[in-house]
């Protein structure tokens, strides 16, 4: 469980890394938390030739919260700041309740935002989180930075919208609205697993005391972040969270593994999304 | 039983200091001067041919010093051979006739390969990054054989043929019966059949196994470390593979991170890293990754239990049959030792005067099966345990209740069952208070509040196993008590530590008998340099049979150096006391002479030493248990189920047990704690699972999952001491005990939760995947109805 020879780079610069990023004739992966990579690598299922590692890189260690509210966390900002950071747990408290999930505090305090977001596992945590909190992701190469949003950055598992040569920079999650109430529920074999099923919800009440708008937005059951779209309308329309929970059922074609079956997936789905809209919506009423 | 001297004080352990500031010394923590690593090229198919394999590349290979194939390998030092898994005693043959098969185990595969991860080929390198590029040049042609890897698959009369000289895949198999099962399946008031089967889980200790051999250049003499529970019997094993001397080979097993039984057999790599050593002229290390160990490494407990059992009105177990396949996997290393275990721990506590049981040991194209903390008992006791929980529920009795009856009460002590231990000897259990540890368990584990908080969504039960355990197993164990002239005491004894605390118990033990004080004896074992006979720590035996070793020494040391003091003294040795390391004339305790005096007083240096004495004050003791002694243990568990989501949590464990004598409470409850944890793995989250053409789907932690600190209930533990009467200790083993009683407690538990849903439980893990498709089918067969938001 050694990993194959590889040259190893850790620059200070930013240009550096991009200039590194783009040689075409070479694999080169960056290195950030390295707690999904570093692994693959000791299994010799990734063997780059060129590995770049972000950790010099000081201007990428910043989380910023801007003036219009938005939160921007840059590529080597640890997974744990969003369980520290006032910042985050004050205004994103769905962000800091889902990365709550995410393994345990040593591979929180290693792994990275960004690194769990580019490598895309689809059952992991901040894809969908992502996704529910209308993220946007920052993509940089020597060539320059686009913007891509968090729908159309996941594509399928482990593939993301970045092109050769490039990285992602930053995550930006704009205001979340403070009365928005929101839940995460997850059921995993052990705490801090892969998410067998796991759902972000966030519920905003309207003037009439009925649901105004809803989000639920799932890891674990489909090859990407699974936004369930039909069960957020029904509930704008009145259904109850339990109606809500069977359409996702029906919805859901989830992957069976050694783990979960795919029945059990679709079932658990439809029950999580029911407990958290219920969970969100206590939160979102003060109830 | 209140503390008598230092033995039943929880005395801190004296291991935790060194290893808790990092100073420990582990395998991998040696690396001699020069040494090389090695990497094994593992067979990625489960049955195979092999045609070829082409070294020429590898060895060419940066950093490469040498490369075997199995052909090489085999000139070198040829296949492993098991004698000892033969030798069936003669009363074992006359009761249950057996049929044993062992095979001899390739070092390196040579014609076939039988599962996934056998080793093919051994690289040597000046590193293990080196060595395992070298591994990717290493071209194998393999041409597929068919493969079975299910147990009752591979009895079957066309399955695919691990042996092919061998008409069958049957490596073991023996029959048991006393009493008159079928008139008493004839007559009964009720009964109950069952398939459980125990499924497939390992040790997986922190640290997993590795190898570090070197040959001194100055006198040839070999010196191989390893991670090891049996340090001598891996001595005597390479100095006949190798064509050593006993004593021109010396193995040592330092600081050893866990055992559970998987470091007791012996492994190819363990004569390979040594082999290649001697021929090298250099040190080489070997240490398992992870990938290794879960995949090469001996797993255990796989079984299905055919059970049946016979009851009166009353509740009275009135027989019991059970029809047992059990999966050797590739190759039988052990022979009769887990299967028979199966046997003779399969009436566990229970007075059942009709026993009828087949026992058929399959090999399959999958990983060796070997001890594994239990070995045997818990996969028995989790079919008994289960069928003890349908026949309750048969007769709408209480499952606590039914089992009470059927225990074998303490007047009945000693209790014979009229099996054969595998020792030879006729089972009888020696001492114990069965009822006692079920009341007690039952009183810890207080469900009647918990069992009040149940609700339709969250359903909460209760379960119960009890098990009994053949403990402190010979045929020997050997100890060495020396006094030095300074007046420090040093004991040696022939087993090895993985953990356990010998250094703390074993010390208090040695201090106790010999009449000094706990902080001048230090404990040394396993190390073949230090002590020239041992067995080692396997089976719940070292404190029984190293600890009882050491008694009969320390007693001699005693009695010699009262002696010698007498003579010092000029008074009669009936005269002297020895208490604190010094003696005192009876009556003076003022007086004092140090038992470091007296060691030196015998020193050749001294004018006036006594004559015809030698000069060490030392005494060494084989002990040989007549048979073994039987530990016992009641577990209790209440679970809470959520029927939605099918997560089990369990909200209170208890265990209240017997393992005679308590030397340290401190120790005897962690051993007791973390064996409830590796039940508890088995029960809910460790599962080792081929498919169908043989492949490990569970081959990393990422899917072998091993419960951790945040899966550990609240745990509640008793110990019921009933000394035994087989050893002058009054101790009985207590390593095992822990992890035999959660499958069974818990998946009672499960079904206890859920039983107005008609589920039945009949086989782990019980993760919530699980437990949901026995809810949906329990629901579907019109058992019971329940309602969820996703069916």
């Amino acid at each position: 469980m050694k990993p194959a020879p590889f040259a190893y780079h850790a620059p200070d610069q930013l240009d550096e890394v991009l200039a590194l990023l783009g040689d075409q004739d070479h694999e080169v992966r960056l290195l950030a938390g390295g707690q999904s990579l570093v692994p693959m690598m000791n299994f010799r299922l990734a063997a780059p030739e060129v590995l770049v590692d972000l950790r010099r890189v000081e201007s990428l260690r910043q989380l910023r919260h801007s003036g219009d509210g938005t939160l921007a966390i840059g590529a080597g900002v640890r997974q744990s700041a969003l369980l520290r950071e006032p910042v985050v747990t004050d205004g994103w408290p769905l962000l800091s309740e889902g990365a709550r999930h995410i393994g345990h505090p040593q591979v929180r305090s290693r792994g990275t935002v960004c690194g769990s977001l580019a490598h895309h596992d689809p059952t992991a945590e901040l894809p969908a989180l992502a996704v529910a909190l209308d993220a946007r992701m920052v993509l940089a190469s020597a060539s320059g930075t686009r913007e891509r949003s968090a729908d159309e950055f996941f594509v399928s598992y482990y593939t993301v919208a970045l092109e050769p040569g490039e990285m992602l920079l930053e995550v930006r999650f704009p205001r979340c609205p403070a009365a928005a109430g929101w839940s995460f529920k997850e059921v995993a074999r052990r705490r801090g697993d892969f998410a067998l099923v796991g759902v972000a919800a966030l519920v905003e009440a309207g003037d009439d005391g009925t649901v105004s708008r809803a989000r639920l937005v799932f890891c674990g059951v489909a090859e990407r972040p699974f936004r369930a779209l039909d069960a957020e309308q029904a509930v704008v329309s009145g259904a109850s969270f339990e109606e809500a929970g069977r359409l996702v059922s029906e919805a859901v074609r989830p992957m069976g593994s050694i783990h979960a079956s795919a029945e059990y997936r679709r079932e658990c789905a439809g029950e999580l999304a029911a407990r958290a809209l219920s969970e969100a919506w206590e939160r979102a009423t003060g109830g | 039983m209140p503390p008598d001297g230092l033995i039943g004080q929880a005395l801190p352990r004296v291991e935790d200091e060194r290893l808790l500031r990092g100073a420990g010394r582990y395998v991998d923590d040696i690396h001699p001067e020069g040494c090389l690593e090695a990497a094994f090229l593992r067979s990625p198919f489960a049955h195979a041919r092999v045609t070829n394999v082409d070294l020429s590349e590898a060895v060419r290979a940066p950093g490469v010093v040498a490369a075997f194939d199995g052909a090489q390998a085999a000139a070198l030092a040829g296949p492993l051979v098991f004698d000892m898994a033969r030798i069936v005693p003669e009363p074992v043959r006359r009761s249950v006739d057996p049929l044993v098969r062992v095979q001899p185990m390739p070092s390196l595969a040579t014609d076939r390969v039988t599962f996934v991860g056998q080793p093919v080929a051994m690289v040597v390198a000046e590193s293990r990054y080196l060595a395992e590029d070298a591994l990717q040049l290493i071209d194998v042609e393999y041409e597929d054989l068919p493969v079975v890897v299910d147990p009752e698959r591979a009895l079957e009369p066309d399955a695919p043929l691990l042996e092919p000289e061998w008409e069958d895949n049957v490596a073991i198999a023996f029959n048991f019966r006393k009493g008159d099962p079928d008139a008493a399946f004839a007559a009964a008031h009720a009964t109950v059949e069952e398939r459980f089967r125990s499924h497939r889980y390992m040790a997986a200790p922190i640290e997993t196994r590795g190898v570090v051999a070197a040959v001194d250049p100055f006198d040839g003499r070999l010196t191989v470390w390893a991670s090891s529970q049996t340090p001598h019997l891996l001595r005597d094993f390479l100095a006949g593979a190798l064509g050593y001397a006993p004593d021109r080979l010396r193995v040592v097993a330092p600081d050893v991170g866990g055992g559970f039984g998987m470091k007791g057999s012996i492994y190819p790599e363990d004569l390979l890293v040594p082999m290649a050593a001697r021929e090298l002229g250099r040190p080489v290390k070997w240490i398992e990754d992870r990938a290794e160990d879960l995949a090469s490494s001996t797993h255990g407990r796989e079984q299905v239990h055919r059970i049946a059992l016979a009851a009166d009105a009353d509740g009275r177990i009135l027989a019991l049959r059970d029809d047992i396949v059990h999966n050797a996997g590739a190759f039988t290393t052990l022979g009769l030792v887990v299967p028979y275990n199966s046997l003779t721990h399969l009436l566990g506590p229970y007075d059942i005067e009709a026993v009828d049981v087949r026992m058929r040991v399959a090999l399959t194209n999958t990983g060796v099966t070997a001890p594994f903390r239990g070995a045997g008992r818990p996969e028995t006791v989790f079919a008994v345990e289960r069928a003890m929980d349908r026949l309750a529920r048969e007769l709408g009795m209480d499952p606590a209740e039914l089992r009470e009856r059927n225990m074998v009460r303490p007047e009945q002590m000693p209790y014979a069952t009229g099996l054969v231990y595998r020792d030879g000897a006729d089972q009888v259990y020696d001492s114990g208070d069965y009822p006692g540890l079920l009341r007690k368990a039952r009183e810890l584990v207080d469900a009647e509040e918990l069992l009040a908080q149940s609700s339709e969504e969250r359903r909460i039960g209760v379960g119960y196993a009890a098990y009994t355990e053949g403990t402190g197993v010979g045929p020997f164990e050997s100890a060495r008590v020396s006094v030095e002239p300074g007046g420090k005491v040093i004991v040696r004894y022939g087993g090895a530590s993985q953990g356990q605390g010998h250094r703390t118990t074993l010390a208090q033990i040695a201090a106790d008998a010999l009449g000094v004080r706990f902080e001048d004896v230090e404990v040394r074992g396993g190390d073949s340099g230090e002590l020239a006979q041992g067995f080692g720590t396997i089976a719940s035996r070292t404190l029984v049979l190293a600890g009882n070793a050491i008694v009969e020494a320390a007693t001699e040391v005693r009695e010699r150096a009262k002696r010698i003091a007498a003579e010092m003294l000029e008074i009669s040795p009936d005269d002297l006391e020895l208490a604190e390391g010094a003696f005192s004339p009876k009556g003076s305790p003022g007086t004092k002479l140090p038992l470091g005096d007296v060691a030196g007083f015998l020193s050749p240096f001294n004018p006036a030493r006594p004559k015809g004495e030698s000069a060490d004050l030392a005494a060494g003791s084989i002990y040989r248990p007549s048979t073994v002694t039987y530990a016992a243990g009641v577990h209790a568990v209440v679970v809470a189920v959520d029927v939605a989501t099918g997560m089990v949590e369990l909200l209170r464990y208890a265990v209240a047990h017997d393992c005679g004598r308590v030397v340290n409470p401190t120790i005897a409850d962690g051993q007791i704690a973390g064996g409830v944890m590796q039940g508890i793995g088995g029960a809910l989250y460790e599962e080792l699972v081929y498919d169908d053409a043989g492949q490990l789907v569970t081959g990393s932690f990422l899917d072998y999952l091993l419960p951790t600190a945040s899966e550990a209930p609240e745990l509640r533990l008793a110990h019921l001491d009933v000394p035994s009467p087989l050893n002058p200790l009054g101790v009985k083993g207590l390593g095992e005990g822990g992890a035999i009683g959660p499958p069974a407690a818990i998946a009672n538990a499960v079904e206890d939760a859920l039983h107005e849903l008609g589920v039945v439980v009949r086989e782990g893990p019980l993760g919530p995947s699980r437990v949901r498709e026995l809810i949906r089918e329990a629901v579907k067969a019109g058992h019971g109805k329940v309602n969820t938001v996703g069916s």
